[in-house]
């Protein structure tokens, strides 16, 4: 098992700058989640780590040898494709066996590897199929069993489910899961699902243009984004914002004035923001609450039911929408009339840049 | 009612098909058939579709030529260059297609633009090249020649089928931990054996076919079978059932060869339709 070091990576294409100087460090038995809005150069840092694609400028370092010269297949890494990118005139087994083979391995070691891995991932009744013959799951498996049965330090992931339906990404998902606590490897995942990256991650890394926008475990993303981008980025349905003045902080938190001239002090510390700057509220949809009456009140625009849960957007008097999550079995309809309570302690505020102001207090989850 | 207009369509399809391959396939009909007349026969107007089979025009050509040396000789070029220019091509168009820079497209037009100028136009600097080389009137030379005539198209062809293999399953392979080597002939290669297979059949027919170096540059020792069908030409006027025996005789080999393979030839062709 191993880490992974990058510094100051960066990729060039022709002229345009991909991947603009990032750093990270991945420790041993880690899984890292790389997510990003399409485009934002995911891909290519992974391919990056690969050895698929040439490192502009920077280091990359695996157990702490710099390996930006190394043969993809010589830097001890498994990648599982989008694609599968299965071998499509091997059968399983040869597909499995394939890298074994080259390195040198004994036929019978190799088929004992094989076996085990093939039992492990349910595969054994597939071992003389053609990858054409197997489904959209079973060829995902194939592919992962590639990657497993050579035993890599590192595990690369580029969104391996995305071509399965959403029944057999959820079982899928669950099953990497496991297969990660089992085999303890250092993982690097790139997705753009949310439930992916919040559920398997250890640590995921919020990529925007090709820069980190920010580092942190799922609910310290979540709960404690460093800025207006993570804020949106992470979360479903997204975060709500709506702009108000500063009008000046304290030890224990920040006062701002909303549009509607209410206040809020928001537990957020503010160092050296001059009072009556415009500054942005970010609160998610989960975090409001519906009140009868009082102040925050708007019309309900749409009211969108999942059962469980209800999302009703509201439409406030400046014109803005604000989604509020609440509860299956409310009653509200839409055009009734509705406030909006904003819990203080769990709203975020953006300075003009879109960093976030310091939390006063840190989450318990997320410390 | 649409079901019938259906029928007839495809009856129609179907006999507009067989007539275009009637109309392609009649010359060589007409010439198989020439060769079995006699002189006068083939002459006759109007020209005899029934008429009493003879051989003779098959025995004086025998008689008069050694069509083993020139089938030897086109068997030996053809084969040679084919194979030559696959090996050739086959890197390159493997590096243009995985690792393509901004250059490539413009490389592969400018290689194909060497097929737009016309042979006769370089003939002289050939010529003087393989003379000064020693290499006129041998099969060395002439499967140079026809190897670098056929570059392009065969280097651009298999551009076409490597495209179809998607990029991925050779990263696996580098993955893998095989070598750019292992890469191209473990997996590229396999996987793109029909349009391989294609391309040198199309290659292997070119060089049979080709006729403007051949005459050019041989003249006995390394003449091919175009040249034995030229000698049957010109000098002694047109005796139409000889010539018809010997083209007959060059043709045939290639002909059965294309029909056998026809099939890869096919999935050669619609490779990127059944991938
Ligand atoms: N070979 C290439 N040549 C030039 N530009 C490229 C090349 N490959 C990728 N890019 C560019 O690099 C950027 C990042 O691409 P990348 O595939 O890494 O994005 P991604 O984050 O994986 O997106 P997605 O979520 O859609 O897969 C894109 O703007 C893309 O246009
Ligand atoms: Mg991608």
């Amino acid at each position: 098992m191993a880490t992974v070091e990058l510094k100051n990576l960066r990729k060039t294409y022709l002229t345009e700058e991909i991947i603009k100087g990032i750093s990270l460090s991945i420790e041993e038995h880690e899984f890292v989640v790389f997510v990003g809005p399409s485009g934002c150069g995911k891909s290519t840092l992974l391919r990056m780590i690969a050895g698929l694609e040439d490192i502009t400028s920077g280091d990359l370092l695996i157990d702490g040898q710099r390996v930006n010269d190394v043969e993809p297949g010589k830097r001890g890494l498994a990648m599982v494709f989008q694609s599968y990118a299965l071998y499509p005139h091997m059968n399983v087994y040869k597909n499995m066996e394939f890298g074994l083979k080259l390195s040198g391995m004994p036929e019978a070691e190799r088929r004992a590897k094989i076996e085990n891995v093939a039992r492990t991932l349910q595969l054994e009744p597939y071992l003389n199929h053609k990858p054409g013959q197997l489904s959209g799951g079973q060829r995902q498996r194939v592919a992962i069993g590639r990657a497993i049965v050579r035993n890599p330090k590192v595990f690369l992931f580029d969104e391996p489910l995305s071509n399965l339906d959403a029944a057999l990404r959820g079982q899928m998902r669950v099953e990497l899961s496991a297969l990660h606590r089992k085999l303890g490897a250092t993982t690097i995942y790139v997705t753009h699902d949310q439930v992916e990256a919040m559920t398997m991650a250890d640590k995921i890394v919020v990529l925007q243009k090709g820069v980190v926008e920010q580092i942190g475990s799922p609910l310290e993303l979540y709960h404690h984004p460093r800025n207006l981008f993570v804020a949106r980025f992470i979360g479903s349905p997204p975060m709500n914002f709506f702009s108000a003045i500063f009008q000046g902080g304290d030890a224990a938190g920040s006062s701002v004035q909303l549009r509607d001239g209410s206040t809020l002090y928001v537990p957020v510390t503010s160092p050296g923001l001059l009072p009556g700057t415009k500054v942005t509220v970010g609160i998610r949809p989960e975090h409001v609450e519906l009140a009868s009456s009082g102040p925050n009140s708007g019309v309900v625009e749409v009211i969108e039911r999942l059962g469980a849960i209800t999302l009703v957007h509201v439409r406030m008097p400046d014109g803005e929408i604000i989604v509020v999550q609440t509860d299956g079995a409310v009653l509200t309809d839409v055009n009734s009339p509705i406030s909006l309570t904003l819990p203080p302690r769990n709203c975020h505020l953006f300075a003009p840049d879109g960093l976030a102001f310091e939390a006063c207090h840190r989450h318990p989850l997320a410390a | 009612m649409a079901l019938k207009a259906k029928t007839s369509t495809r009856i129609g399809v179907t006999i507009l098909g067989w007539g275009i391959a009637l109309w392609l396939f009649f010359p060589i009909f007409w010439m198989i058939l020439t060769s079995f007349k006699s002189e006068v026969q083939a002459i006759s107007t109007p020209p005899k579709l029934f008429f009493m089979p003879t051989l003779s025009s098959y025995a004086e050509v025998f008689e008069r030529a050694n069509y083993w040396h020139f089938a030897l000789n086109t068997v030996t070029v053809s084969v040679a260059a084919t194979a030559i220019a696959i090996a050739l091509a086959v890197p390159a168009a493997y590096s243009m297609a995985f690792m393509p820079s901004k250059r490539t497209r413009g490389t592969l037009l400018w290689m194909l633009s060497t097929r737009m100028l016309p042979p006769v136009g370089v003939l002289v600097p050939i010529y003087i090249l393989a003379r000064n080389t020693h290499l006129l009137d041998t099969c060395t030379g002439l499967a140079i020649v026809d190897m670098l005539t056929n570059l392009p198209i065969i280097v651009w062809m298999l551009y076409t089928f490597f495209r179809e293999v998607p990029a991925p399953i050779l990263e696996a392979g580098r993955m893998d931990g095989a070598t750019r080597w292992q890469e191209m002939t473990m997996v590229l290669l396999p996987l793109a054996l029909p349009g391989i297979a294609s391309t040198a059949l199309l290659s292997l027919i070119l060089c049979w076919n080709e006729a403007f170096w051949s005459l050019n540059l041989t003249s006995s020792h390394a003449a091919p079978l175009t040249a034995f069908i030229a000698s049957f030409s010109s000098p002694e006027g047109l005796f139409f059932g000889k010539l018809s025996a010997a083209s007959t005789l060059a043709v045939a080999p290639i002909l059965v060869f294309g029909w056998i393979s026809q099939k890869q030839l096919v999935r050669g062709l619609t490779f990127g339709a059944v991938k």
